[in-house]
């Protein structure tokens, strides 16, 4: 078989170019073993999950309800029973528990079962075998965090309600568990058969009433569930099959593992111009050797082709290397989601993922290897004659046009195949061309604005220096993109996790309250603020709850707004939903008003007749609700309180910043209108100090068992525990782009270091000492750090904030520490990478440096 | 002006020692035209860059002006160029970065001077040697825009901005067609009259060696013969 020329060429010109360039292309190993680990875990993910499906909601169909189950659904549980089906009854709720030994109080969420729950999985306890033995002897069983937080040991007494329980172990692993929820609200667990007596069950109490069943082959969950529909739907009955629950939490890691993705996409691409500059170089240090080739005979194709082929193997290697690291990665990344997922994640060498990455390597490699290769094509035979001849200027040829649609066609393309959602890989793609063209116009800016503010009155150093960013042959355009790209990304990526650690933290402030006391009665009300007065700072503030459900709008009943296609368009989800609503005389710091008027506004007793009717009770609805409900200023609703019906009529619509916390409703009534509703009471009270919060709580869990008190510092501590682990991966991946924009601005800076070092040597036998050297050299490479980096860190900034403004529909404050410090990051990068380049050319004579040059 | 005693390199090539430059032995008079001639491999290149403190001798002392180079650092030595020395290359090894004026002003901002406030001072002395080379009309062109013959006259300007006492020029006109190269070279040597520069050059071309007064022929990294000679009546000179 003959080989051809260009192939031979490749690889004999190759051996040496792979340790030439060789090293850039470790960019795409990044970007490859990104690609790889994210992809094979995903996968790795979805078939754990799919596995366990069963054992994960610990039975095949699961009904549950934000009361007690109707007898028509009872109905249909028994039918179900007739064929053959198991039924375990679960009710969870929350309230506090009270240590007997140790007489501290916690905040507890409450799981009551019935014996032969879980069907599907087996839940471990410490001593083994206590779960099967639970309720034996008056005993319950605990999360291992509540041992700690009550300072317990098995064979402790605690009180719930008005019951004592002796502990009698722990549960070590619940499969139907997801692992955090343990951290969230640590669990006691007893017979449901219990519950009754613990007398916690009052009115208004916030429990969730679970019947789990155990079908026999014959009967399908996910037929039932279509056969009650209608049934389940005008109960506000949720039947969740073993299937949809595993779909459920795959679909979370999907979405998440889509938009790692994207970052490993853009990683990958960051290495694709790294690729670009490191040819550029390559080619350009070759081109008398293409020259000498040409004028031998050799034909343009020829010469081409040999490159291109030693760009794909490269580019195979490094991709072939980025799989192996990739694989390597994907081991370690279960750590990051056992507190989240309540399966073993099992890894598995993935094919798919293997193939994928080893073809997207090799062909980002290729298309952005062809643009600077495309410079080989450029080349005249005389060239190899005469040093330093220029070939006519490059026009836009067709096959230039071809290589940059290719190269813009695949980013896109790309961008789509790894979006969760075409459109928002249009967006990503269309986001990364934006940023790269704002980067490309700030260096041209830039360069214009050092050219126009040259500081002409400095030392001759730094003139050389600053005068570099602008001359011919600068780097200044290639370094922006790199670097600025980098920043941009890493830069965004830090934004992002500030941002979201904001929205999650509490405030601290001094007034802000700390305890929340919620299913207070209303006669319980003096006695309870009594307790909390003696121990709070200030008044403690007190809100109604008054449940509710939508009867009807304009008089139009629910069910039939429902059946309604025509109309106006409203959302179920509005309209089914649980409404709790409170009452009150004055809108709060959080609330500003849209439309219509306040209550005060008019004076008046308040209450306003409707046109045909006695006067109505006033409310006013938030903003986004009264969208979804279709209604507005003027509009009636009526409200169906515990049975009973209230007509209401839509006063205001106002806007609520929810991200405050603080009590803050969807509807808020006027005051007088539901003074009889059956009500629970929430109030919040600020106790600093911790033991004095810890000995209040004890006391009210004594006095008034129903009543619950969350700490809220205590809670911030958990949301700060699982924080911690986001941040690690977030942190991860931060890493994984600070790696790739540290390789991709070597190759930038490659891209000119021969000639600075040409230069330097030049300058040395022109008298040029060291130090000033040193100094061109530092000017030039903090100059264009500091610019970069600052071109990339402000749009990174501007793209965050488009970010959380308009798809997160949060409010953006950045922090200036952590922009400031990667600013510094980046600069001091580019000077270190630059002068470690640059480091031969100060430690060699300037003959030896000339002579290389002559050769 | 430049006594060189016991001179010599020795370079590592591919592992083993490689000696191109053994035991050479100089003196050069202030003022004087000195050509030094020889073959490829012959060490000429070597002998000027060690004449120069471009590079560090194996064996050996150079001193210039009464200097001994051999003695300084390598910033020292960078310094004393900057102060005492101008080059000539065959490949002009213009800065293709700067314009001509600003090639023209390296060495004299080296040395620490500062463009006044219109310019003046620095700037109107690189302007006037352009002028004199024939480039007045060319201050901002940068080297690609540049013939070979132009870029050289520029090299020239610059090698004479800071009035160097000794010019060191590498195959000056190696690189250029006969009738620049003369053009060059008569240059050059009007340039070294008027300045009072002791000119050192290598070439292989004896139509410019014989304008020297002085030959020296290098073979084997060995002086072979050392002629001083009337220079020769103005005449055509060849390039190569």
């Amino acid at each position: 078989m003959r080989i051809p020329f260009s192939l031979k060429l490749a690889w004999r010109e190759g051996r040496s170019s792979a340790r030439q360039i060789g090293v850039y292309m470790l960019s795409i190993t990044l970007g490859v073993g990104a690609l790889v680990a994210i992809h094979s875990f995903r996968d790795d993910v979805t078939r754990s999950v799919e596995n366990e499906a069963r054992s994960i909601l610990g039975a095949d169909l699961r009904f549950s309800r934000g009361s007690a189950h109707s007898d028509s659904v009872r109905a249909v549980v028994d039918s179900l029973v007739g064929v053959g089906a198991d039924v375990a009854e679960v009710t969870d709720l929350v309230s506090m528990v009270f240590a007997n030994r140790s007489q501290a109080t916690r905040l507890l969420q409450i799981r009551a079962v019935e014996p032969g729950f879980p069907f599907y999985g087996r839940v471990t306890t410490d001593p083994a075998g206590e779960w099967e033995r639970l309720g034996h002897d008056g005993t319950a069983l605990v999360d291992e965090a509540v041992l700690i937080q009550l300072d317990l040991e098995i064979g402790d007494t605690v009180s719930v309600g008005q019951s004592r329980f002796t502990i009698a172990g722990t549960v070590a692993g619940l499969p139907t568990d997801l692992g955090f929820q343990a951290a969230v609200g640590p669990r006691i667990y007893f017979p449901l058969s219990e519950l009754e007596a613990t007398g916690l069950l009052t009115f208004g109490s916030l429990a969730r009433y679970h019947l789990f069943l155990r079908l026999p082959e014959a009967v399908d969950g996910e037929e039932v569930d279509d056969t009650y529909r209608t049934l389940f739907r005008s109960q506000s009955v949720q039947a969740t099959t073993a299937a949809e629950q595993a779909d459920d939490l795959t679909q979370g890691t999907e979405i998440l593992g889509r938009f790692l993705g994207l970052i490993g996409l853009a990683a990958l691409l960051l290495g694709g111009i790294g690729v670009a500059s490191a040819i550029h170089v390559y080619v350009k240090d070759k081109l008398t050797s293409v020259a000498v080739l040409r004028c031998i005979g050799a034909r343009q194709r020829t010469v081409f082709i040999a490159y291109l082929v030693q760009a794909a193997i490269l580019g195979a290697a490094g991709a072939g290397l980025g799989v192996v690291f990739g694989l390597a990665v994907q081991r370690l990344l279960p750590a990051f989601v056992t507190e989240v997922l309540p399966v073993d994640i099992a890894t598995s060498v993935n094919l798919k993922a293997v193939g994928a990455g080893l073809a997207l390597g090799m062909w980002v490699a290729v298309i952005f290897a062809l643009i600077p290769l495309l410079a080989v094509r450029d080349v005249a035979p005389l060239q190899a004659l005469r040093r330093g001849f220029e070939p006519e200027r490059r026009r836009l040829r067709p096959d230039r046009l071809i290589a940059y649609a290719a190269l813009l066609g695949s980013i896109v393309f790309l961008c789509v195949l790894e979006a969760p959602e075409p459109e928002m890989g249009l967006g990503f793609a269309a986001a990364l061309a934006t940023t790269l063209l704002l980067l490309w116009l700030a260096a041209r800016v830039l360069m214009a604005l050092t050219r126009r503010y040259f500081p002409k009155r400095s030392s001759y150093p730094v003139r050389q220096g600053v005068a570099n960013l602008f001359r011919p042959r600068n780097q200044t355009v290639a370094v922006t993109l790199a670097l600025g790209f980098g920043a941009f990304l890493i830069g965004s990526i830090v934004l992002l996790q500030g941002h979201l650690r904001n929205q999650l933290a509490f405030d601290e402030g001094v007034d802000q309250p700390n305890l929340l006391l919620f299913d207070l009665q209303p006669e319980q009300r003096v006695d309870v603020l009594d307790l909390v007065a003696e121990a709070s700072e200030g008044e403690p503030l007190v809100v109604p709850l008054v449940t509710a459900r939508i009867a009807a709008i304009n008089d139009v009943r629910t069910a039939e707004l429902m059946a309604d296609t025509v109309g106006v368009r409203r959302s179920r989800w509005a309209l089914r939903r649980t409404y709790r609503n409170t009452y009150r005389a004055e809108l709060t710091d959080a609330e500003e008003l849209l439309a219509g008027r306040w209550w005060d506004d008019e004076g008046g007793t308040g209450a306003e007749g409707a046109s045909d009717g006695p006067p109505l009770p006033r409310i006013s609805i938030e903003d986004d609700v009264a969208r979804n409900l279709g209604v507005g200023v003027g509009d009636r609703i009526t409200w169906d309180i515990q049975g009973r019906e209230i007509r209401t009529r839509i006063a205001s619509r106002r806007s609520v910043d929810w991200s405050r916390f603080e009590p803050n409703f969807y509807v808020v009534f006027e005051p007088g209108a539901l003074d009889d509703a059956p009500q629970t009471l929430l109030a919040f009270a600020r106790v600093t100090d911790p033991e004095r919060r810890a000995v209040l709580q004890r006391d009210i869990v004594r006095a008034f068992p129903n009543v619950s008190v969350l700490d809220i510092a205590l809670v911030q501590q958990t949301l700060d525990t699982i924080l911690g682990k986001v941040n690690a991966a977030i942190r991860f991946l931060a890493l994984f782009a600070a790696i790739g924009g540290t390789l991709v601005l070597i190759g930038a800076l490659a891209t000119s270091r021969f000639q600075r070092m040409r230069e330097s040597a030049l300058l040395k036998t022109l008298g040029a000492r060291r130090r000033q050297i040193l100094r061109i050299l530092f000017t030039e490479y903090l100059a264009l750090g500091i610019l970069a980096g600052l071109s990339g860190l402000l749009l990174g900034t501007a793209g965050t904030w488009g970010l959380v403004h308009f798809v997160f529909d949060g409010d953006f404050r950045p922090s200036a520490a952590p922009v400031l410090a990667l600013w510094a990051g980046v600069a001091s990068l580019t000077v270190v990478v630059g002068l470690a380049g640059s480091r031969s050319v100060l430690r060699r004579t300037p003959l030896a440096a000339l002579r290389e040059e002559t050769e | 002006m430049i006594v060189a005693e016991g001179l010599g390199k020795t370079y590592t090539s591919g592992g083993r020692p490689l000696t191109v430059l053994r035991d050479v032995d100089l003196e050069v008079d202030p003022e004087a035209f000195v050509a030094i001639l020889g073959p490829s491999g012959s060490g000429k290149t070597t002998l000027l860059g060690l004449l120069a403190g471009l590079d560090q001798p194996s064996a050996g002392t150079v001193l210039l002006d009464g200097q001994d180079l051999t003695r300084l650092t390598e910033d020292e030595r960078a310094q004393f160029r900057a102060e005492n020395v101008g080059f000539v290359f065959q490949t002009f090894h213009l800065l293709p970065t700067l314009t001509a004026l600003e090639n023209v002003l390296v060495p004299i901002e080296l040395r620490g001077a500062r463009p006044g406030r219109n310019g003046a001072g620095p700037h109107d002395r690189a302007v006037s040697l352009l002028e004199r080379v024939g480039l007045g009309d060319r201050l901002d062109h940068y080297p690609a825009q540049l013939s070979g013959g132009e870029q050289q006259r520029v090299a020239l300007a610059r090698a004479f901005a800071n009035e160097p006492k000794i010019l060191f020029a590498d195959e000056p006109t190696g690189n250029l067609d006969a009738e620049t190269g003369a053009t060059v070279i008569e240059l050059m040597e009007e340039l070294n009259r008027e300045a009072r520069t002791t000119l050192v050059l290598v070439t292989h071309d004896m139509s410019l060696a014989d304008r020297a007064r002085r030959v020296i022929r290098l073979h084997g990294g060995r002086v072979v013969s050392d002629d001083r000679v009337d220079p020769a009546p103005a005449g055509p000179v060849a390039g190569p």
